[in-house]
């Protein structure tokens, strides 16, 4: 028997599971990009109004770091400036998920066993995952491409983006599968990939925000650092600037080079392991696990400590650009307007309005974070342990609140620290914004953090099989009314839908208290309804 | 003294379909109680609404003197629950698990915990994702009965036991059940229930269809009787009451209806038996009577 065999079978079998999410997240990424480029071709389309803007923008590292290295003038160079690098980040996300979801979260729950004792090869599993998200990459690109065509935008540049998106996201693929080789629960492998899919954003961005500055005072090309990262890869692709095909060989090299490594280790380990071996541990508990919240907190624990050390770090890594910053917008107006626009503020010392900018980001973070601690209720309540909890003298609202307990302190700790990190990192550099504003700015986020937890509880009590895409769609939906309101051209009363569109701009501007009392209030009334919820309905289990 | 679970006319549906129909359920205090029924007849879905984690449609549900969906954690002092399917946390040892619970529970006994371990030989610093569908339900059940309670509610607990593990299991429900604790056990294991119950519950479709001690059961149907004679037998047809009747010659084989027992052994007198065996119904033979050959390759064990 070939070690293939099935694998077309295993292909439908995925198609089948997928259908919906997958056609959700191209029609959604679609929908994205068609209302962006619309919004480019409404707001800008003199190249004059562009140049202005782009001009203003290639002088602001925090603005290169969050889009990208602009490319050209023209439209399509708008777009690209606006859109390209979050469509980068949606593919490299939907083909992580993907391929998690069909290799290790089928063998840890139980079903690959299950297929895997019929007529199925030994890597028909990895193969047909591979295969299945390698086609929605295809379907994604092509997708994207005809949407830029359709925006009336110039061949070459609409099928680079699109085949820089794809490629991006079967680079993603690539490591994903080497990950779920790696970690033994599907939970540990996608917080790894989806760690690598953040991370190398990021690290194009450094390289992006360092970048040097053509003679036209426009263009800018990224500074080595994004050559480090598969999302550098695909920007420097430069779609409808002066496209540098040959860098699609890379991210194509990488896949291939992953999909051996994965194939590799699939052949060395056990059906059900990881490459790390489990040690015994403790064979009773220690007092500090023995209550509701102890346990919330021992199953949160990696997952808070990750995302709270990541979050100071990177203040800390922010603080540092502060003074570049202020000396490279000085006499710039453009890039302050730019930068205004963001971060909503009047005249404040630029540097301030740059942190108010980074510390949305952390808002979105912290948002992110209390989202991922409070769907443990759902995987808990799902064929989990809650079933057997529940039957314990441990009421329901205690058990809800031990984990929103964890998810509220986790998340303060994120900001503080990010603030705090920011802070003393801005001060070691000679800046003057000082540790207590910034902490303060970092404390303004919380609410509008919170909201989100809310949103989770009350979907929980109210829909409980929905929970996890309805939790995970309304934090997308957040970040795009509420940041990226203004690239897509969302109306007002869309855009204040998002809590973050509430949020002070601090320290550029005093904190106002009305904005975050009532998202305080906000967020209290929807936990105090989703638990009012959950005490009334049966257990979904 | 009150009944420990007294449960009339309950109804559950879940959309369009009703899981309960009906159902009674009464468990004396101190009693060992087997509930049967083949896999969907509800057993779960009545478990649960004891335990308050579903809410009931209709019906009388009574836990321990109180409501279970009100008085949930109240009641739960009092009472440990093995799932039929146990679910831990992947990252905790087994021992952690069971301390956990215990706690939960609101305590539990060191040294029985101890004795417990050592009689399944659990393993309880493995990390409970390395532990097999069998050591898992090794950690609930140590953890339940390690817990001083008055009740125990029992899904199918030795569903991946070994025999060796089933006859600690059998021991140790003997031993809570002397010390005056009621166990409700559900179970696919005749041979384990008549062990172990004293009353019986068997129901289908989410209706209970019978219900009581097992002696009563056994005398309200048949027993099966195999007789050696010198003489040829005759006339055994002709009585009421006998069934299923195979008569060759000398030999006969047959059921009877149990009230008319006497009569037919005084008829077989008259023929110089030289053999006779008869044995009550088992519980399996009870169980098919109820369910038919159809149930069988859903329920059967």
């Amino acid at each position: 028997m070939s070690a293939y065999a099935g694998t077309g079978r295993l292909i439908r079998l995925a198609l089948r599971r997928d259908r919906v999410q997958i056609a959700v997240w191209i029609v959604a990424s679609v929908a994205l990009l068609a209302a962006g480029a619309a919004a480019v071709a409404d707001e800008f389309p003199d190249e004059a109004e562009r140049v202005t803007a782009l001009k203003g923008a290639g002088t602001s590292p925090a603005v290169l770091l969050m889009r990208g290295a602009p490319v050209g003038t023209d439209l399509g160079a708008l777009v690209n400036f606006r859109n390209y690098a979050f469509m980068l980040v949606l593919a490299a996300l939907m083909s992580t998920f993907a391929i998690v979801r069909h290799t290790r979260q089928n063998e840890e729950n139980g079903r690959a066993e299950l297929l895997g004792a019929g007529r199925l090869g030994r890597r028909a599993g990895l193969t047909s995952a591979l295969v299945v998200v390698a086609g929605a990459d295809l379907l994604l690109g092509a997708a994207l491409t005809g949407t830029l065509l359709g925006a009336g935008l110039p061949a070459d540049g609409a099928l680079a983006f699109g085949a820089a998106t794809a490629a991006t996201g079967l680079a993603f693929a690539g490591l994903a599968a080497v990950a779920a080789q790696l970690f033994q629960s599907a939970r540990a492998a996608n917080a790894f990939a989806a760690t690598a899919v953040g991370v190398a954003f990021l690290v194009r961005g450094i390289g992006d925000a360092l970048g040097e500055r053509a003679a036209d005072g426009i263009q800018v090309t990224g500074a080595w650092p994004s050559w480090l990262s598969p999302i550098g890869w695909g920007m420097r692709v430069r779609p409808f600037g002066e496209e540098a095909w040959w860098v699609l060989a890379l991210p194509f090299a990488l896949v291939a080079a992953c999909v051996a490594v994965a194939f590799a280790l699939a052949g060395r380990r056990d059906f059900g392991a990881g490459l790390i071996p489990d040690r015994p541990g403790p064979k009773a508990a220690s007092r500090s696990l023995l209550s509701p919240l102890g346990l919330a907190w021992r199953l949160n624990r990696g997952t808070t400590l990750g995302w709270v050390i990541g979050g100071a770090l990177l203040g800390l890594g922010i603080g540092t650009l502060g003074r570049t910053v202020n000396e490279a917008m000085s006499g710039n107006t453009g890039a302050t307007e730019l930068l205004d626009q963001i971060a909503g503020a009047g005249a404040a010392p630029l540097v301030d309005t740059f942190y108010a900018a980074m510390m949305n980001v952390f808002g979105v973070l912290a948002a992110g974070y209390v989202v991922q601690a409070l769907l443990r209720l759902r995987t808990e309540e799902a064929g989990g342990p809650a079933e057997a909890v529940l039957a314990t003298a441990v009421g329901r609202v205690r058990w809800v609140a031990a984990h929103l307990a964890c998810a509220v302190i986790g998340a303060t700790a994120l900001l503080v620290l990010a603030g705090a990190g920011m802070g003393v990192a801005d001060a070691a550099v000679g800046g003057v914004t000082g540790v207590d504003p910034l902490v303060g700015a970092g404390l303004a986020q919380l609410p509008a953090a919170l909201t989100l937890a809310g949103f989770v509880v009350l979907v929980f009590g109210l829909l409980p099989r929905l929970t996890i895409p309805l939790a995970w769609a309304g934090l997308v939906a957040s970040i795009v009314c509420g940041l990226l309101g203004e690239v897509f051209a969302l109306p007002e009363a869309v855009r204040d839908l998002s809590p973050f569109s509430h949020v002070p701009p601090i320290p550029a501007a005093e904190a106002a208290a009305g904005p975050l009392v009532a998202l305080a209030v906000t967020a209290a009334a929807l936990a105090a309804a989703g638990l009012a919820l959950f005490r009334r309905r049966n257990l979904a289990l | 003294m009150t009944d420990a679970i007294a449960v009339s006319g309950l109804v559950k549906s879940f959309g369009t379909s009703r899981a309960l129909n009906g159902l009674n359920l009464t468990v004396g205090t101190g009693e060992v109680h087997g509930f049967l029924g083949p896999n969907g007849a509800g057993k779960t879905t009545t478990i649960r609404v004891l335990l308050g984690l579903l809410r009931a449609d209709a019906g009388q549900v009574r836990l321990l003197g109180g409501d279970p969906w009100r008085d949930a954690v109240r009641l739960h002092k009092r009472l440990a629950y093995v799932p039929g399917d146990v679910s831990l946390w992947p990252n905790l040892t087994g021992g952690e698990a069971i301390d956990l619970f215990g706690d939960l529970r609101g305590g539990l006994d060191r040294t029985r915990r101890a004795e417990l371990v050592e009689r399944f030989q659990l393993d309880p610093s493995k990390r409970c994702r390395t532990y097999s569908k069998g050591n898992r339900q090794k950690v609930a059940l140590v953890a339940a009965f390690a817990s001083d309670v008055e009740l125990f509610i029992l899904d199918e607990p030795t569903s991946g036991l070994d025999p060796l593990m089933e006859a600690a299991f059998q021991q140790t429900v003997r031993e809570v059940s002397a010390r005056g604790a009621t166990v409700l056990l559900s179970s696919h294991i005749f041979s384990e229930v008549e062990a172990l119950c004293s009353a019986v519950s068997i129901i289908r479709d989410g209706v209970t269809v019978e219900s009581g001690t097992l002696a009563r059961l056994r005398h309200l149907t048949r027993t099966s009787v195999t007789v050696e004679a010198a003489e040829p037998i005759t006339g055994l047809d002709a009585l009421p009451g006998v069934h299923d009747l195979v008569a060759d010659g000398t030999r006969a084989r047959f059921d009877v209806d149990s009230a008319r027992l006497p009569g037919v052994l005084r008829h077989l007198a008259g023929f110089e038996v030289q053999a006779l065996t008869s044995h009550p119904p088992t519980l399996e033979e009870l169980f098919m009577r109820h369910y038919g050959e159809a149930a069988t390759a859903g329920a059967g064990r």
